[in-house]
């Protein structure tokens, strides 16, 4: 067993060499997808490092607060689990991989009880569940509500245990492409400055969201899209981009997330008005309808003057300063230090946030990409298991079953893969990404900052890409984009230090978070049909004869992204009308 | 509004300097951090703006080069802690408003930790600590066959305390202890010893206790509490460390200095009412342990000439028998 984990930098371990070989797998991103795979690749056989450009517990898995989904209780089945997920998907999810996750998802929770999650449990002894959105059964198992930091540290400690080589603080600035298979990746080390080739027969790509392209948004302020962005770079499409998800309940101003699980615990969303006004727009399901509807339902209120300073009111007082403090703290503590307001006795405003992505890297359920050698899972794939509007507490289960699926297919495929490139391909290869990287370095300081650019991105995808689109929106959209891509080639590295040069790193990231946006944009020009998180004004139905399926975009060189299409794959749930 | 940040930078040798008026050096025992220079900062921020808030603004809109980590902004992930004003704080969850003091805040990396660059310092110490604690599962077996383990929602809420801590390292960062030496494992790694030790689903439970009572365990806490203060999730590692202390000697690793201190204490309590000072310390180190007790006795012989010596003979106080009732009533092991 090493230390090798507890240490921040590696540099002793290369002896001055630029090219490090021998792992099989490398695992981009230290979160729940990323830790999930590297275990499963290392049980099975495979070298294995993570490389994460934080520390794996800063990881944003950490932030998923409500809960985890999965069939276990009695009354519930994983059909009936899949089916909640599709009608939540908007039909647009492959309906053969949400059968995979819902039916092996009650293994994956025992399986992380065993770990050590310190799930609540009911008066039994057995796991406990919690209600939560688009959900026919509660069926969201949970702790307080931090349940992502609690997997996150689990799984963490079992990557310590595993013995598992980590890189932290190692950003990617490229893959290691040969002959049209992915081969390694190139990594800046933040802590001395050099650029590092770590050759593998396969790379898993694990990085998470782009959730910072808007401002604001609930991510945390490394969610780029980085990840995305190089396996797109690589020649892997990217798919079902235009499906950004809104979460109804984020926090005015800061915007942080509110979890769902207040509601699930059985909170109110009022307007103006005191009126609980769900029940007009899903009479059924009301607060806990899925959250595409929730959002959509708060932005009319809002837009029909039923506002509140541009937020409606989440309203937690009735459940009592027990649920609240014991369910709920982290929530009851954010309100306290941002808004300076105590969910016990005031409703909190909130207003529908950017909060994921149900596209990313198009996978198959074993997580490979169309690319040979490169697997992605987790927020930055898309399998697509979310399709059109994900349910909340499937995203960590996502994480978890399709990281796992892959880092048993990634450590099975590297058996197949005889030999590396040459140590002359790759110096060749990282002498070109140095001299890339070095040219940021040296522009003239005179040019944009990428903090400025950033936040050009974020409003504009926010106006035009957000909860309602339209032709011309988003046409101004991507022209806007467009143009920022101009912009970002005179973008600046004012800091010339080789330790810790933040300015570098941002300036990359943005080069990925303009990637991300295109083909957000492109998407959704080009789907003329509302389903799930695109809601086109202009086209304000569901299309099932022209749209039941996914659009893919592919980066070509020298012109315009491909777009393509590929069907839904439907198994036993024919598409229907959706209503909560 | 307006708010003055004061920013403490550091470069490492053979890198661009960063401009300011040099500080001075820490006083020990953080002597050995750099000094580091100082620059102040104007930045435009409204009421309720967080310290983090007026760092992010400074890197992005005056100075680019200013190193800071931080991700998630509403203390969750853990990255942004550092020194505001002398002390251990999450910055993105400290108001300005509250830190401002003669119209500035002061912010740097905490001099107990070794620095890589401006407010980034190396969690290298912290994360060996908490490897150092074997953090994680060891399974009582049989582990239960395609079915959870059956325990008590008590059981687990018992362990959500630590399972809340975000690892910034603030605790660290401040713990007296740790400042006068490096090996003490720490308030976090020891919370999060606990919150194993103290799972109904671990097996290793004698064995951690066993580790955890060794030099630099649990009993090198020193009761500062300055981990209860500076933790911002509520963890209070010190409470983890005293139920450490009392799964250890119920278990029965009684010795070594710790519980012998702690002995001497209840039972100079228990047969006299009050502490005799002159006894505690040889009954600390063990009253046959001849050469640490021979290495106590410069310490005793300057408490002397400073007329600190506790009186040679040491009276009970009147009625004791009353507090031997106490402690026969709490029961225990000095009953």
């Amino acid at each position: 067993m090493s230390e090798g984990n507890a240490k921040s930098t590696d540099s002793d371990d290369r002896n001055g060499k630029s090219v490090i070989v021998d792992y099989d797998v490398i695992v981009l991103g230290a979160g729940l997808a990323g830790m999930r795979a590297a275990l499963e690749a290392a049980r099975n056989g495979a070298s294995v490092a993570v490389l994460s450009k934080v520390h794996p517990v800063r990881s944003h898995s950490g932030a998923a607060q409500g809960g985890i989904n999965a069939a276990i209780g009695e009354g519930d089945s994983w059909e009936i689990h899949a089916l909640d997920t599709i009608k939540g998907s908007d039909y647009l999810a492959d309906q053969d991989a949400v059968e995979i996750m819902c039916s092996e998802a009650p293994s994956d929770i025992i399986e992380l009880e065993h770990m050590g999650v310190i799930f609540y449990r009911a008066p039994d002894g057995k796991l406990g569940t919690r209600a939560f959105g688009g959900a026919s059964k509660a069926r969201t198992y949970f702790v307080g509500d931090i349940t992502g930091q609690a997997l996150l540290y689990t799984l963490y400690d079992q990557l310590l245990k595993s013995g598992v080589k980590v890189y932290e603080e190692w950003f990617a600035t490229s893959l290691f492409m040969v002959g049209g298979e992915c081969r390694g990746v190139v990594a800046l080390d933040m802590m001395n400055g050099d650029l590092v080739m770590l050759r593998a027969k396969a790379v898993f790509v694990a990085s998470g969201g782009m959730g910072r392209v808007y401002e604001p948004s609930t991510n945390a302020l490394i969610c780029t899209g980085d990840g995305i962005a190089l396996a797109y770079r690589a020649g892997a499409p990217v798919m079902d981009m235009e499906m950004v998800q809104y979460h109804p309940t984020t926090l005015k101003g800061s915007g942080f997330l509110m979890t769902e699980a207040a509601r699930g615990e059985g909170a109110y969303l009022l307007n103006s008005l005191g009126e609980r006004f769900m029940e007009k727009y899903a009479p059924n399901m009301k607060e806990l309808a899925s959250r595409d509807v929730v959002s959509r339902a708060e932005w009319q209120e809002i837009a029909a003057g039923r506002g509140i300073d541009g937020c409606v009111l989440l309203d937690l007082r009735h459940l009592g300063p027990d649920v609240i403090l014991k369910k709920l703290p982290q929530i009851h503590e954010m309100a306290l230090d941002f808004l300076s307001i105590d969910m016990i006795e005031q409703p909190v405003p909130v207003r529908p946030g950017m909060h994921y992505i149900m596209g990313g890297v198009k996978t198959d359920s074993d997580a490979r990409s169309p690319v040979p050698g490169l697997y992605a899972a987790g927020e930055c794939a898309c399998v697509s298991v979310h399709g059109g509007n994900r349910l909340g507490a499937n995203s960590l289960l996502d994480t978890l079953v399709f990281g796992r699926r892959g880092g048993r297919s990634a450590a099975s495929y590297v058996k197949s893969v005889t030999s590396l490139p040459s140590d002359a391909a790759g110096e060749q290869f990282l002498a070109a990404e140095q001299k890339r990287v070095q040219g940021f370095m040296d522009r003239p300081t005179t040019g944009e900052t990428h903090a400025k650019l950033r936040l050009e991105l974020g409003t504009l995808m926010d106006e035009k890409v957000g909860v309602y689109r339209d032709e011309s929106g988003l046409q101004q959209a991507l022209a806007g984009v467009r143009d920022l891509q101009k912009r970002y080639d005179t973008v600046a590295v004012r800091d010339k230090g080789r330790i810790y040069n933040q300015a570098l790193t941002f300036a990359l990231e943005l080069g990925y978070m303009l990637d991300c946006a295109e083909t957000t944009i492109m998407s959704a020009l080009e789907r003329k049909e509302s389903r799930g998180a695109q809601s086109r004004t202009d086209y304000a139905q569901r299309d099932d004869a022209n749209w039941l399926k996914h659009i893919l975009v592919t980066k070509r060189d020298g012109q315009a992204p491909a777009i393509s299409y590929v069907p839904v794959t439907i198994t036993k749930w024919p598409p229907q009308e959706r209503k909560y | 509004m307006e708010w003055t940040v004061v920013v403490g930078r550091y470069s490492p040798p053979g890198e661009p300097q960063p401009k300011g008026e040099r500080g001075a050096p820490f006083a020990a025992p953080y002597e050995k951090a750099p000094p580091k220079t100082y620059q102040t900062f104007k930045v435009d921020l409204p009421e309720h703006a967080m310290v983090l808030d007026a760092l992010i603004a400074v890197r992005e809109y005056q100075d680019e080069s200013l190193a800071v980590r931080c991700a998630c902004r509403s203390a969750i992930c853990g990255s942004c802690a550092m020194w505001v004003n002398g002390h251990a704080r999450l910055v993105c969850t400290s108001k300005l408003r509250e830190h401002t003091v003669d119209g500035k805040v002061t912010v740097e990396a905490p001099p107990s930790m070794p620095i890589v660059r401006d407010l980034v310092c190396d969690m290298t110490p912290f994360w060996k600590k908490n490897y150092s604690v074997t953090p994680w599962l060891e399974n009582k077996q049989p582990i239960p066959q395609g079915e959870e383990y059956r325990v008590p929602n008590a059981a687990m809420e018992e362990l959500i305390q630590e399972v809340s801590c975000i690892s910034c390292g603030a605790c660290l960062m401040d713990c007296e202890s740790f400042a006068v030496n490096a090996d003490f494992m720490g308030p976090a790694a020891l919370a999060k010893a606990y919150r194993y030790t103290a799972d109904p689903r671990d097996a290793q439970t004698t064995d951690r206790l066993d580790t955890y009572s060794k030099p630099s365990g649990v009993w090198d806490c020193t009761h500062c509490y300055e981990c209860v203060q500076q933790c911002p999730k509520g963890v209070a590692p010190l409470e983890q460390i005293l139920k450490l202390r009392k799964m250890a000697v119920d278990a029965g690793f009684t010795h070594n200095a710790g519980t012998r201190h702690a002995d001497a204490f209840a039972e100079s309590v228990r047969d006299s009412g009050r502490l005799n000072e002159l006894t505690l310390m040889p009954k600390s180190l063990g009253l046959f342990n001849i050469p640490a007790q021979l290495q106590s006795l410069p310490a005793a012989f300057n408490l002397l000439r400073a007329g600190k010596l506790p009186p040679l003979i040491h009276h009970a106080i009147p009625h004791v028998e009353r507090i031997k009732n106490i402690f026969k009533k709490i029961g225990g092991r000095f009953k």
